[in-house]
């Protein structure tokens, strides 16, 4: 409980006591694979949690399971009280609390980029077209692409793609958003235009998991670092905490190849 | 003038190099560079002009098309009783009027489909041999072609109206052939020539689709009836060549029905080819959806999407376009199968081909009649594989 107070001091927007993420003793095995061994979180609303861990640690495989991409074979997930389980329509109403950012932006080829940001709102929230658009237009705005509203995603660099990845997920007014490594597939010119975006969105107060090798982008707006290896979580704390002071020597290990 | 000059040696310099200047420079380095080249090129030379002289001097001389002129109707529309004929060249100038809506929607693709449509009523317009009432009918389609295409030019929502349009024409196609009891009856008996071969075909092609699309969503289904019913399906069909297919619409099907029940000749063959390309380009779409990449089903997933919409608004049209050259060759074989019919007795082209020749008055003017089918065949099926060609270089936009 300390740390979520310490996150408190760290961070100008004041979090709330609500626990929005309860994970409890999550195991996952690919075939005889274990890739999460008995994984414990609980997630304060408006937090923002970078996950970090060497690569294989399952830190993806963590994430996916939020949203039920991956299902589990034992333990509990509860996400804004409602608990993920093989019913399709928990991980439907699920899905609709959460969006996701991939590695691989995973766009819509043939749609433009409007469309693709319009689908979930229409298809899913049951808006009418007319609101959708202007969610749409004004997302694009926020993330500083307004004018490729009807272009489509092949005809954009890759660091205005993952912008649009990250409008399309914003469009379904999520609580909580994953991104999943988004700025792995970027070249270093283009992460910073999406780590920008990423800020803002810290900033915003929404509820934030985010697995990244962005160091900088860590220690600047996490509250609250988990660092993942072995498909377990080894230690966690705040940025300061954990990069200035580690206390596991998986930790230090990690650091001293990454930094 | 010294800007003028600019221009042109600006020209000059953007210009690719050269690399035949000219066509005498071409046939020198292409076709007499050695000894061997000459030797080659003056003995395929021989063989090209002797060939084409034969062909030539028979087409233009020897032939005798008057059994081709003669009997143009039977290799039109067969044994159609002549004072129904209006309702043929009715349907057809709704057809005409709507590819000439199309053109004008759509553009591209389907306008050149369109020209060459024209370019046929003009030949036939002109042809000497052609009925005078025909030629008033031949001005009709050109005209509809004409109209539909500026009617579109002008209309709001063009191409939605054209897509609709077609949906109205179709059945309205049958009940003009048909009747179905508004119009005078004419059997499907009476419905022969290429009228034949381009609706069997049709048929199969259209249907077939939607099937195949099924089945193949069938196939990657998780309830182990519907799957293993697809892939028995499937898997039955292909391993079956289509003239069995035929023989058994035509023979078995009849002997199983109870007495009393019978199935008109036709719709049984319409259904045995469809049902036999619905398992092809079942096998089609299917190749569509595994090029469909994972992460598209998970942003979809991820999105809330439920299964059903993933299918229909991601992974449908995504699959359906890869495969567009694929349906189009499997369209274009299955018009050219259709042929098969005239085994089993049915007088499409083929088969009235077959009895044109073995009418005394036309004794041993097999060669005309085949040629002149196989041209027809041609231009039909040429210009399906041309437009496939035009729409795959034009969906470069859009894909990734
Ligand atoms: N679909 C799958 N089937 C089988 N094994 C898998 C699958 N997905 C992941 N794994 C395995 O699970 C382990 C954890 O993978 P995961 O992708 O979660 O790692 P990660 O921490 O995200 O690594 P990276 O930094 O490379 O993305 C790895 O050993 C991986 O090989
Ligand atoms: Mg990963």
């Amino acid at each position: 409980m300390a740390q979520s107070q310490s996150s408190v001091e760290v961070s100008p927007m004041a979090k709330s006591e609500e626990t929005i993420i309860t994970c409890e003793g999550i195991n996952k095995w690919f075939g005889d694979m274990h890739v999460l061994k008995d994984v414990n979180l609980t997630i304060k609303k408006g937090e923002v949690l970078v996950i970090l861990g060497p690569s294989g640690s399952g830190k993806s495989t963590f994430i996916r399971t939020i949203n039920g991409l991956e299902p589990i074979q034992k333990g509990h997930i509860e996400i804004d009280g409602v608990s993920l389980t093989h019913d399709i329509k928990d991980i439907e109403a699920i899905r609709r609390e959460t969006g996701m950012v991939f590695q691989q932006f995973n766009l819509f080829p043939h749609m433009t980029i409007l469309k693709n940001i319009m689908l979930g709102p229409i298809w899913v929230k049951k808006k009418p077209k007319a609101e959708a658009e202007k969610i749409a237009r004004e997302l694009l705005e926020r993330v500083g692409i307004p004018e490729q509203a009807d272009k489509y995603p092949g005809q954009l660099s890759g660091g205005q793609q993952q912008r649009v990845a990250i409008a399309r997920a914003l469009a379904m007014q999520p609580e909580i958003m994953l991104f999943d490594e988004p700025t792995s597939a970027l070249d270093p010119e283009m992460i910073k235009e999406v780590l920008d975006v990423m800020k803002e969105l810290a900033r915003s107060g929404i509820t934030m998991l985010c697995v990244t090798h962005e160091m900088g982008f860590a220690r600047e707006v996490a509250d609250r670092i988990v660092l993942f290896d072995g498909g377990e979580i080894v230690e966690t704390g705040t940025p300061e905490e954990l990069f200035d002071n580690p206390k596991h020597e998986r930790t230090k290990l990690f650091l001293s190849q990454i930094l | 003038m010294s800007v003028d000059l600019k221009i042109v040696e600006n020209k000059q310099m953007i210009a690719p190099p050269k690399t035949s200047a000219s066509l005498w420079d071409w046939v020198r380095n292409n076709l007499f560079n050695n000894w061997y080249n000459t030797i080659l090129t003056f003995v395929a030379g021989f063989i090209i002009i002797g060939i084409a002289y034969n062909v030539l001097s028979w087409v233009l001389f020897e032939a005798q098309w008057t059994v081709i002129t003669n009997n143009y109707r039977l290799f039109m529309v067969g044994r159609y009783p002549l004072s129904e004929l209006w309702r043929i060249w009715s349907l057809l100038t709704i057809v005409s009027f709507m590819f000439g809506l199309c053109s004008g929607s759509f553009k591209g693709t389907i306008l050149r489909l369109s020209g060459i449509l024209a370019g046929i009523y003009l030949i036939h317009l002109l042809a000497p041999f052609t009925a005078s009432s025909s030629k008033v009918w031949l001005a009709v389609q050109l005209a509809g072609l004409v109209i539909g295409f500026l009617i579109a030019l002008k209309l709001p929502y063009n191409k939605r109206i054209a897509i609709i349009g077609w949906v109205i024409t179709i059945p309205l196609v049958f009940f003009f052939i048909h009747g179905f009891g508004i119009l005078p009856e004419v059997r499907t008996t009476f419905w022969n020539g290429l009228l034949l071969t381009v609706l069997l075909a049709g048929v199969a092609i259209i249907l077939s689709f939607p099937l195949g699309v099924l089945l193949a969503l069938g196939r990657t289904s998780k309830l182990p009836a519907i799957k293993y019913f697809c892939i028995g399906y499937i898997e039955l069909i292909r391993a079956v060549p289509l003239i069995t297919i035929f023989l058994m619409a035509q023979v078995l099907i009849p002997l199983f029905l109870p007495t009393g029940l019978t199935i008109d000749n036709l719709l049984r063959v319409m259904l045995g080819a469809t049902l036999f390309t619905a398992a092809y380009a079942a096998e089609n779409v299917r190749g569509g959806l595994q090029s469909i990449p994972n992460g598209q089903y998970e942003a979809a997933k991820a999105i809330g999407l439920n299964p059903f919409q993933t299918t229909f608004f991601i992974v449908l049209p995504q699959a359906l376009r890869a495969i567009i050259p694929t349906i189009v060759g499997q369209s274009i074989s299955m018009f050219k199968d259709t042929s098969l019919v005239a085994i089993v007795g049915l007088l499409d082209l083929l088969g009235i081909a077959q009895s044109v020749k073995s009418n005394p008055e036309f004794l041993g003017r097999h060669m005309e009649v085949y040629i002149y089918i196989a041209f027809v065949y041609w231009v039909i099926a040429y210009s399906m594989s041309y437009s496939s060609r035009r729409i795959e270089k034009s969906l470069g936009v859009g894909e990734r």
